[in-house]
């Protein structure tokens, strides 16, 4: 399990990284749970591995008033580690659905190194984050040396293993929104049972007023080549009571018209039914939650 | 002068925790990675990527070019060392001839092609993808089924059939038995290959003087000495110039009692390049090339009578052997015949095993090798009959038993169960879950809609390996005592301990016996150029073997310990006890470190006594032990998702006397970790192409500390005489329990949707699917 030969760059200065990305042919090291398997396994070869871990500025998670969203943001730095997400008082009081997703991600030494920005950047279609982010309708905050630009995340994530991301081009934060008083939410998951990735992960988020379920958001990973936002069942619960009935309608509705994947561990039959299960599953502990 | 006779605190039976822990807890311990020498080389193996293929030819110019690389040897190079050995002999057997390295062919995906020896583990590494191999891929077979086929592709051309050996026995009348049944149970049941999976993969560093001759092996290994007799054959070796040691094992269970192609070649490479060498298997590596377990489809039918009892059994076992054999491949599935009958009366059986050849990594011993095959198979098989009678599972096994009075027990196959009361865990473990009670919350659970069962396995267990005319090696295990000048002791034991923890309770037995403390005697095993021969660590068999060869040694040495003690007292009636020897008539007491110190000065001598106190034994056992136990398994089926919880987990064993109750917990708790890694989750899956497709941690599902349930143990003491001790092993005993009381267990979650038998593992979506479609796979 010894990579090739690469050459290894450690910038403190997020000026520096971009000037080294730029010249292209690097590959970049976040927390490097995905990267560093790949090499060693030599099914990645970069020649080049620039590691961001020095650079301060990526870890940061802060509360910004009036940034991207109209409730306000919280900027996740792209090196903030899924530990540092999950046990983050901001984050478990601002935007908790996102610190629920974090402490379902792999165990513990993976929560311990692996980071949000690294995670994203991959797009593992098995990944965590991409449901509640899709959920959050966040957004990621790409930078290059010449400018930076914010795209929202279904726009991020193209494909499985496939962004917009730019040869030149770094996940500088992400941003979600801090959540409105009141909102209720969710992530449940069936874990793949040695690697923990999800076979299938849903993210919910609801808000009721006066007896009626007035927002949902539900992400989906596992299902597809690339998370989704599962806009039927959102709009099949949405203006309903929320009953169990209700739920079991919209949940219903989760996995069509979508190519499932399948593998020794779930074939798309049974991924799509799951889905189902887990969207109930998770729209019902969300509703449970919401006041 | 007044003596008072202080008793030592006796130690056996006490929870200690081991003397090991401090040095693996901390990081000090040596494993063969940590193992650095001047001028040591590295080694890469370049292992075939396909199942099978002929090799048309090798060009390894690009990758001894490199700097750095200072050697590379493929098949042709290695025509002077000796097959890979096969310790076991079965009438008829077809060997293949197992070189080292392949030559014109390879038979499994990891077969070992071409290896690079550099400077640094990186260029070797390297190296190896610059070796060119023009490969003319050929049909693979990886199903033992399917290459029993006619038409199937050859394994080895020779042999179409790919059978390698078939093996019959029976005992009593089984034919008659069918014919006068009146209730025949019969079921196909499958215990699928798993990858054993030790922490550290292995391991070999080779360090040849060619001035003395001398090869000195270090490596992960279960059996040093065996391995230095049959790798010194291999290589045209002295076996006295050749010194195996075996530094800190992290992990084994079955898979490093063996010895490997890498083992030989690395003391080929040392010989060759003059320098030390050093290979770490990959983990990538240990799932190709180590050893699987298990590999077994298994045909069952059962014969009994309407009231319950068991008449006849009949079994048709296809044993997976993998592309060659490896030490004891052929071995196993005879194991599993031969404790086919668990625990019950049957007096007819009849069994066929056929070994296959596949284009697969060999399979061999694994945690329980061939009895946790046998056990699932058998508490299946019982808990069908059960079914089919509506009876009670645990009443149809009390109703077969032997009784108490019946022991030594003669099997149908021809084994002597040495003492039982195979009654007394299964009562236990009964009470321990409350069983009526249980079954009346199962009752109300189903009636609410929840798939709640209640699984039950009774198991026994052949284990300390043993009479040595019954064992491929020798069955014997041996230990010396050294009581130094000082009065410090040492144990030397032939076993080789890598996790069970002799270092503690070797230690706590010789301590009661000299009646000094535990802290003055360090056990010392796993080096062949300081340990007198020995068989190794594998079978349950280290404490109930090796422990009475330390207590024989014991007994020589405190004899002569008195004689030393009569003759610095005076008196012809001397006791010796709590670490002096002391005078009866006088109460005049002589310290055993006074003692020590002048049987080596030797200013004088008692008669016919030679200086010096040590003592050696080699114990030979006259049977087997067979200790056996009781599992009962809580578990509940989530209907939306097929998701299996272990609710509750009861084991009682019977191992007779205990030493250290903590390490005895310790292995039916890794015991029961690796049947529920068989029972839920593990599964080496080849497919069509014989490629291993769960071939790494991400797609190999080990069970995880935060997946195992709460274990109950519980103990119950059946006397054997088969040992001075009246210990038996415990090692295999978890694993050997686990996987039927599991399944079992789910079954009788879904049996009310006509579910009958569900083969390993039990994954959620071939529960939900089963759940899903009313019991209908």
């Amino acid at each position: 399990m010894i990579p090739q030969n690469f050459e290894y760059s450690a910038p403190t200065s997020l000026k520096e990284a971009l000037a080294l990305i730029a010249k292209g042919d690097a590959k970049v090291l976040a927390g490097g749970m995905s990267l560093i398997p790949l090499m060693k396994l030599r099914l990645a070869a970069p020649e080049h591995v620039v590691d961001l871990s020095r650079i301060a500025d990526l870890k940061s998670v802060h509360e910004d008033g009036k940034g991207e969203f109209p409730g306000g943001a919280l900027h996740l730095g792209a090196l903030a580690t899924h530990f540092e997400i999950e046990s983050s008082a901001l984050v478990r009081s601002k935007c908790p659905l996102l610190a629920e997703v974090a402490s379902n991600i792999g165990d513990v030494q993976v929560r311990n190194v692996g980071t949000i920005g690294g995670s994203t950047a991959h797009a593992d279609p098995a990944a965590d984050y991409p449901a509640g982010l899709m959920a959050l309708e966040a957004k990621v905050h790409l930078t290059t040396a010449k400018g930076e630009r914010t795209l929202p995340i279904d726009q991020f994530i193209v494909d499985a293993l496939s962004t917009a991301l730019k040869p030149n081009e770094l996940v500088r934060e992400i941003i979600v929104p801090v959540e409105t008083r009141g909102t209720g939410f969710s992530y449940q998951k069936l874990a793949q049972p040695a690697s923990g990735f999800a076979v299938v992960g849903v993210a919910a988020r609801v808000r009721k007023s006066a007896g009626k379920v007035t927002f949902v958001r539900v992400g989906v990973t596992g299902l597809a080549g690339k998370a989704f936002r599962a806009t039927r069942v959102e709009k099949l619960l949405e203006g309903t009571s929320g009953s169990a009935a209700d739920i079991q309608k919209a949940a219903a509705q989760a996995a069509e018209g979508v190519d499932a994947n399948t593998d020794l561990h779930a074939s798309a039959d049974y991924r799509r039914q799951m889905t189902k299960v887990f969207t109930a599953r998770a729209l019902t502990q969300a509703l449970s939650r919401a006041d | 002068m007044a003596t008072t006779i202080t008793k030592t605190e006796t130690l056996v039976g006490k929870r200690i925790r081991r003397k090991e822990d401090p040095r693996l807890i901390t990081g000090t311990a040596t494993y063969v990675d940590d193992i650095q020498m001047p001028g040591m080389h590295h080694a890469c193996i370049l292992r075939s990527p396909h199942g099978a293929a002929r090799i048309r030819s090798i060009n390894i110019k690009p990758a001894i070019n490199q700097a750095g690389v200072v050697a590379v040897f493929i098949g042709k190079d290695i025509e002077a060392v000796g097959p890979v050995p096969c310790g076991a002999s079965l009438p008829g057997l077809r060997v293949p001839a197992h070189s080292i390295l392949a030559k014109d062919r390879v038979y499994y995906v990891g077969h070992p092609v071409a290896v690079a020896v550099a400077t640094d583990r990186y260029i070797a590494r390297d190296a190896i993808d610059l070796i060119e191999v023009d490969y003319e891929p050929l049909q693979a077979v990886s199903d033992p089924e399917k290459a029993l086929e006619p038409g199937a592709p050859a394994v080895h051309p020779e042999w179409p059939d790919n059978t390698a050996f078939t093996f019959h026995q029976e005992g009593g009348e089984p034919e008659k038995a069918f014919k006068e049944a009146e209730v025949v149970v019969k079921q196909r049941i499958t215990s699928q290959r798993l990858v054993p999976t030790s922490i550290e993969t292995r391991g070999v560093v080779a360090d040849y003087r060619s001035a003395e001759k001398n090869l000195t092996l270090y490596s992960s290994t279960q059996i040093p000495h065996l391995l230095r007799t049959l790798v010194a054959q291999m290589l045209g070796l002295a076996e006295n110039r050749m010194r195996v040691i075996t530094p800190e094992v992290g992990g084994g269970f079955g898979s490093k009692l063996n010895v490997y192609a890498e083992e030989a070649l690395m003391g080929f490479v040392a010989m060759k390049i003059g320098k030390p060498v050093k290979w770490i298997e990959s983990r990538r590596e240990n799932f190709l090339c180590t050893i699987h377990g298990r590999g077994h489809v298994d045909y069952y039918e059962i014969a009994a009578r309407r009231d319950g009892t068991v008449l006849g059994l009949r079994l048709k076992l296809i044993q997976d052997l993998g592309a060659y054999h490896q030490l004891l491949t052929p071995a196993i599935p005879t194991l599993s015949v031969l404790m086919m009958p668990g625990l019950y009366k049957f007096r007819n059986v009849i069994a066929d095993i056929v070994g296959v050849f596949t284009n697969c990594v060999p399979t061999d011993a694994y945690r329980g090798a061939g009895r946790p095959e046998a056990t699932h198979g058998i508490e299946r098989m019982m808990d069908l009959l059960a079914l089919e009678l509506k009876m009670d599972p645990a009443e149809l096994r009390l109703k077969n038993f032997p009784g108490k009075g019946e022991f030594p027990y003669l099997t149908a196959t021809g084994l002597s169960y040495d003492s039982g009361d195979y009654a007394a865990p299964l009562k236990k473990a009964l009470d321990m879950v409350d069983y009526h009670k249980l079954r009346n919350a199962q009752r109300d659970a189903k009636a609410k809609g929840r798939l709640m069962g209640i699984g039950i396995s009774t198991y026994g267990e052949i284990c300390a390996f043993g009479p040595s005319p019954a064992t491929p090696a020798g069955g014997w295990e041996s230990a010396t005592v050294k009581i130094e000048p000082s009065g410090k002791v040492t144990v030397l034991t032939g076993t080789s301990p890598h996790g069970q923890g002799e270092e503690t309770t070797f230690a706590q037995i010789a301590a009661d016996e000299l009646g000094v403390s535990m802290d003055d005697i360090i056990v010392l095993h796993g080096d062949t150029s300081i340990v007198q021969y020995g068989i190794g660590t594998f079978g349950s068999r280290s404490t109930a073997v090796g422990g009475p060869a330390l207590y024989y040694a014991l007994q020589d040495l405190k004899a002569k310990i008195k004689k030393f003690g009569e003759m610095l007292l005076e008196s012809d009636d001397v006791t010796c006890s709590g670490g002096q020897c002391i005078c009866n008539k006088t109460g005049k007491t002589i310290e055993f470190a006074q003692i020590a110190a002048a049987s080596y000065r030797a200013m004088k001598l008692p008669p016919n006594t030679e200086p010096g106190l040590m003592a050696t034994h080699f114990w030979e056992p006259p049977n087997f032990a067979f200790p056996f136990g009781a599992h009962i398994v809580v578990s509940e089926v989530d209907r939306d998702t097929g998701q299996v919880e272990i609710q509750r987990y009861v084991a009682v064993d019977d191992c007779v006397n205990i030493i250290n109750p903590l390490l005895v917990d310790g292995q039916i708790h890794g015991g029961v970790a690796q049947g529920l890694g068989q029972a839920l989750c593990e599964q080496a899956v080849y497919d069509e192409n014989a490629q291993l497709i769960t071939g790494e941690l991400m797609d190999y599902a080990l069970p995880k500390a935060s997946t195992m349930p709460y274990i109950e143990t519980g103990h119950t003491i059946t006397p054997s005489p088969v040992n001075p001790l009246g210990v038996k092993g415990v090692g295999e005993a978890g694993t050997i329990g686990c996987s039927p009381a599991v399944v079992n267990s789910v079954v009788d979650a879904l049996s009310h949707l006509g579910v009958r038998h569900i083969d390993m593992p039990l994954t959620s979506e071939k529960l939900w699917k089963l759940v899903r479609q009313g019991g209908q796979a």
